[in-house]
Parts: C-alpha cells; sequence; structure tokens
C-alpha cells in the first residue's frame, strides 16, 4: 500500500489575517505519508495563502502547524530541505538551458557534484531529453516545460512535493501525462499537495479538500464527497459547496 | 557547502548577463558611448566656430586681425559682410556664432594709439557659448595689440593673473570623467540590479527561491554581486578611456580611489535592493529608478549644473544624493591628489546612507513576510 499510516502534514486552527480581512479562518486537516492530496477552491478562497504557511512563505497569525515532523515556525528552515515547490507561474529560467537549469537547481540544494552530475542524467533520460539538454529551456513547449520544472523541484528527493496548479494552460491529453509522473512520484512513497482548477484531476487524487471563503467546507475522498453531496461528479460537487 | 551554493548562484546570474544583450550593452557600450560622447560632443572647447566679419575699414592692419584669428583654431572665417543689415543672417541660419564689426580707419587709429571700438556680437540664444567665444576673441586681440604695438598686455598697473589651478587649460574632460564615472557606476549597481531582483518576481522564480533552504540574504548577495564585479570593471574602463583618450590624470592614491568607488558600489547596491523590494514588476522598477534615482543624480549632483547657484530647496535635495558626495571624493583624489583627510567626510556620508538603506530594506523585507 503506497500511503503509510502516519501524517506528513498536521495542521490545527491555522489562520492567517491581513489587516481586518480573514484570508485562512482557523483551517484544521492532516495528510498522510504518500498520499496524493487535493486543495480545492475558488479564487480567492484562501488556497494559496495556506500553502504560502506551509512552505515559508508567509507566517501564520494563529494555529500550529507541523510539515515533515517540523514546526512552521520555528523549524522553517529544516521544513525547506525536505520538501519541493512548483509554482503556477513557471519555475525554470527560460534563458538558461536545460542542463543548467537543471544543474543550478541541484546547486542551491546544495547537492554535491556527483550527485548533480547523476540526477542530470536521470532526469534527461526519464523525460527523454537528452538530445535537448544544451538547447535553452524557452525553446520547449509547455507541457515539457511542467514535466521538467516537476523533476526539478524534486532533484534533493524531498518527502512533499507542492504543486501550484501545476498543469495550467495544456491540453487533456498532456495533463494526462502529467498526472502518471505524479503517480510515479508517489509510488516512491513521496506525498503531493496540489492545488487545481481541473475537476477532472480531482478525481485523482486520493482525498480533496475544498475551501470556501477562507474555510474547510468539506474534506473526503472524491467518493465519498460525491456520495455525500449527491452528486454525480466531483464538478457538481465543486459547485455546490461554492455556491 | 556556502560557497558553492553561492558560486552555483553567481554563475547562473552571469549566464543571465551575457545572455541578455539589452544588459550587456548597458553594461559595456553605456559607459563607452558616454564617455565618448561627453568627450567629443559637448565639449565647451572650441574649434573652429564660424565667425563672420564686417569690416568697415578694409585696410591692411585689419585683414592682419582677421588672419591672426582665423590662424587661432578656434575660429575659421565664415562670410564678408558689406551692410549692417547683414550682421544676423549667420546667426539666423544657424552658421555662425560671431560677428566682428571692424570700425573705419582701423590701421591709422590703431598706430596712433587712439581708443578704437570693435563691435563683437554673438548669438545670446546659447548663453554658455556666446560668453567662451568672448573670452577667447577678447583674448586674441589682446595679443595681437601686443605684438604689434610691443606694449603689454595690460597696460594698467594691477595686473591681474588667473590661473585654473588642478585644469589649468580647462579641459571639460576633467569634470565629466568623474560625473560619468558616478553616474554609471549608479546605473549598474542600482537600476540593473533592481531590473534583475524585479525580473524573478516576474517569472516568479523568486518564489522557488525564498522556497529553497537558501537564505534571503544569500540571494540578495547572490544576485548583487555579478553587479558589483562588473560596475568594477566599468569603474576602471572609464578612468582608464578619461587617461588615454581625455588625458585625466589620477592625483592621488589610485588604492584609496577604488576603496572608495567599492564603498559607493555598496550604497549603490543597497538603493537597488530596496527600489526591487517596492516594485512587482522589471517596468516598475525602471520607472523608479529613472524617475527617483538618475534624474536627480544628473542633475542634482554638481556633475551638469553647479550646486551652489540652486535654489535653496534643490541644494538641499541635491545634498541627500550620494553621487553628489562620490563626485566630490572622486574630483578630490583625482584632479586635486588629496587623500583620505580631506575625503573622510563625504566618504562617513555615504556609509551612513549604506546603513539607512539597509535599514529599510530589512524593514521592508519583514513586513511582506508577515
Amino acid at each position: 500500500m503506497r500511503i503509510e499510516n502516519k501524517n506528513i502534514i498536521e495542521v490545527e486552527n491555522l489562520t492567517k489575517k491581513f489587516g481586518d480581512f480573514t484570508a485562512v479562518n482557523a483551517i484544521s486537516f492532516t495528510v498522510k505519508k504518500g498520499e496524493i492530496f487535493g486543495f480545492l477552491g475558488a479564487n480567492g478562497a484562501g488556497k494559496t495563502t495556506a500553502m504560502r504557511m506551509l512552505i515559508g512563505l508567509s507566517i501564520p497569525t494563529s494555529g500550529t502547524g507541523k510539515v515533515a515532523n517540523f514546526d512552521i515556525y520555528k523549524e522553517a528552515e529544516k521544513i525547506k530541505k525536505n520538501i519541493g515547490y512548483m509554482s503556477q507561474k513557471f519555475s525554470l529560467y527560460n534563458d538558461l538551458t536545460i542542463r543548467e537549469n537543471i544543474r543550478f537547481y541541484g546547486g542551491i540544494y546544495g547537492l554535491s557534484k556527483s550527485e548533480i552530475k547523476q540526477k542530470t542524467e536521470k532526469i534527461l533520460v526519464d523525460l527523454d531529453l537528452k538530445s535537448v539538454a544544451n538547447k535553452l529551456v524557452d525553446s520547449l513547449p509547455l507541457g515539457w516545460k511542467q514535466r521538467l520544472s516537476f523533476a526539478v523541484s524534486m532533484i534533493h528527493d524531498p518527502e512533499i512535493v507542492f504543486l501550484d496548479e501545476p498543469t495550467g494552460g495544456v491540453d487533456p491529453y498532456v495533463r494526462r501525462q502529467f498526472w502518471e509522473t505524479i503517480y510515479d512520484a508517489a509510488n516512491q512513497g513521496r506525498t503531493i499537495f496540489v492545488t487545481t482548477h481541473y475537476m477532472d484531476e480531482v478525481e485523482y487524487c486520493d482525498r480533496v479538500s475544498i475551501m470556501v471563503d477562507g474555510k474547510i467546507e468539506a474534506l473526503d475522498t472524491p467518493k465519498n464527497l460525491k456520495k455525500q453531496f449527491q452528486a454525480t461528479n466531483m464538478n457538481d460537487v465543486f459547485l455546490k459547496l461554492a455556491r | 557547502m556556502k560557497w558553492k551554493v553561492f558560486w552555483a548562484f553567481v554563475k547562473k546570474e552571469f549566464y543571465h548577463i551575457t545572455r541578455d544583450k539589452r544588459t550587456l550593452l548597458i553594461l559595456f557600450g553605456m559607459p563607452i558611448a558616454q564617455v565618448l560622447i561627453f568627450g567629443f560632443v559637448i565639449s565647451t572647447d572650441f574649434k573652429n566656430a564660424s565667425i563672420d566679419f564686417l569690416n568697415h575699414a578694409n585696410d591692411e592692419t585689419s585683414f592682419e586681425l582677421i588672419e591672426q584669428i582665423q590662424s587661432s583654431e578656434n575660429f575659421k572665417i565664415g562670410r564678408i559682410l558689406y551692410a549692417d543689415h547683414e550682421l544676423e543672417k549667420g546667426f539666423k541660419d544657424g552658421t555662425s556664432k560671431l560677428v566682428m564689426v571692424i570700425p573705419e580707419d582701423f590701421s591709422k587709429d590703431f598706430y596712433n594709439r587712439n581708443p578704437i571700438e570693435i563691435q563683437i556680437l554673438t548669438d545670446g540664444s546659447d548663453p554658455n557659448n556666446a560668453v567662451t567665444l568672448t573670452q577667447y576673441i577678447t583674448s586674441i586681440v589682446g595679443s595681437f595689440q601686443q605684438q604689434k604695438l610691443k606694449i603689454p598686455e595690460n597696460p594698467q598697473q594691477i595686473n591681474i593673473e588667473t590661473k585654473l589651478l588642478y585644469n589649468p587649460k580647462s579641459i571639460s574632460a576633467y569634470n565629466f570623467i568623474p560625473g560619468t564615472i558616478a553616474l554609471i557606476l549608479m546605473i549598474i549597481s542600482a537600476m540593473l540590479t533592481s531590473l534583475t531582483i524585479a525580473r524573478e518576481k516576474e517569472t516568479g522564480t523568486i518564489e522557488i527561491l525564498l522556497v529553497s533552504p537558501l537564505s534571503p540574504l544569500l540571494i540578495i548577495l547572490g544576485k548583487v554581486a555579478p553587479y558589483a564585479l562588473l560596475s568594477f570593471i566599468d569603474a576602471i574602463l572609464i578612468l582608464v578611456l578619461g587617461f588615454f583618450v581625455f588625458e585625466v590624470p589620477v592625483r592621488g592614491s589610485l588604492i584609496l580611489l577604488l576603496f572608495c568607488c567599492l564603498i559607493y558600489v555598496i550604497t549603490s547596491l543597497t538603493i537597488g535592493t530596496l527600489i526591487s523590494a517596492v516594485s512587482k514588476t522589471q517596468q516598475d522598477a525602471m520607472m523608479r529608478s529613472l524617475m527617483g534615482l538618475m534624474m536627480p543624480s544628473m542633475i542634482l549632483s554638481g556633475f551638469i549644473f553647479p550646486l551652489t547657484s540652486m535654489p535653496f530647496i534643490l541644494q538641499v535635495l541635491g545634498h541627500i544624493i550620494p553621487t553628489t558626495y562620490f563626485i566630490e571624493i572622486l574630483k578630490g583624489i583625482m584632479l586635486r591628489g588629496v587623500g583620505l583627510e580631506i575625503v573622510w567626510f563625504p566618504l562617513f556620508v555615504l556609509f551612513l546612507m549604506i546603513l539607512f538603506f539597509l535599514f529599510f530594506t530589512w524593514k521592508n523585507f519583514k513586513t511582506r513576510l508577515q
């Protein structure tokens, strides 16, 4: 079984306020090791803010949280070493070649020369990019860039990978391919925390949480959610909640 | 380990720089172009200014005077006029800078030592040049008189002897080489660094960097270090150009000069990081550095217009600009050959500015995180 009975993310009453506005309102949830956890919400529901608190880009106003068994207040530096992150904006440098990008990220995560060499080789072979390794990333199609970006975010073998809308702007076939690589990563024991707008992708997740106005309104497997809201697909579940 | 990470970062930054033609152009094209343009185009030393003559005398001595004026290399003869109504013709079509009117009986009065009035008309729409040219022509006429009549240059008792210390030939390069160094260092250190950080914000890669184990300080240092190095190279490039092309000396200590450059570069870098901290896009950063930094540095630093002749409020503004102090330091060390005993004060001000800007950048960064 891929999913272990061990919490790798624990969040309790996590809150973030910007002045009078409460962006994230006392959310609590847990994510198990090896799980693919879908984090949903309408635009402005607060999911990006919540995610930023988990990865150390934003300090919570109140509440507690643990990521990879490290405290999000006191041990942010240790968390950073154990997580990978792929943002909704594109994470690679367009004016660097594919090889240079991989090396750079290997370098800033403090990998040794031989590790970088070995990782570079593996990524190039896995993604079938060997023939274009010395071309600028700019010249790659978007779908390839996203897969490379995902591979690079795991260059330091993190326990958890946070993906913020990783498949924006590509066709269903490419998205499908991307999800296969997500499954590969999960099968290697990595936990995947993913936000998305595509409801067909939600069906691939082990569990899904749906945020509305800063609160988590639903959290369960896609199957149970559909039952609970008497809907035929996740799209209906989402619309019923978001209204 | 820290050094290896830092090196990986710096290497990446050099890839960005060497692959972007615009950055390269700003880095190396601009300093060279600016020095040469200031040197050859905006020079206040005149060569071959066109001068028209209305010669009422038409005698030998008047021709000799005209010849002397022409042989000075400062002037070349434009047209010979015949009537008063032609006087302004050259000014209006822009072909001449000066008109000289020589009165009748010039030879006779000249050798009889009667008072003579030579009229000089200049183009007042260009007052700086007009004044300079008038000075030239006065001195030529004076020496002509001296040669022909064998009298001392100044027949009065009190003889004022002026001497332009540190720049005896009044070469304008002595002013613009220090000014150009100051401006170029500011542009590269402040504008380019603010642009490169703003670019990472725009593309979103800054978030990836912040999520990585790199400390924010290391990210900033990694971003500014290549530009610090390159602005140093530019400073030396401009000094060398100034020395070999325009013969601008470095009379004081070169080591002290380079040390002051370093302090100024650090000041500019802290301003650059502050600008990038408050700007969201490259365009934003560009506007802020152009309007808030380049313009005042150029106009209010005493580089182009003397600070002392400005209204009080502008003088105050001029004194909160780091460029003002750096130009003061440069002129002191390069032209007057002074040492730390004189330049310690402006240097101290630059230090204070570094602390000031660092404090604000740090505060801004903290509020951003919360």
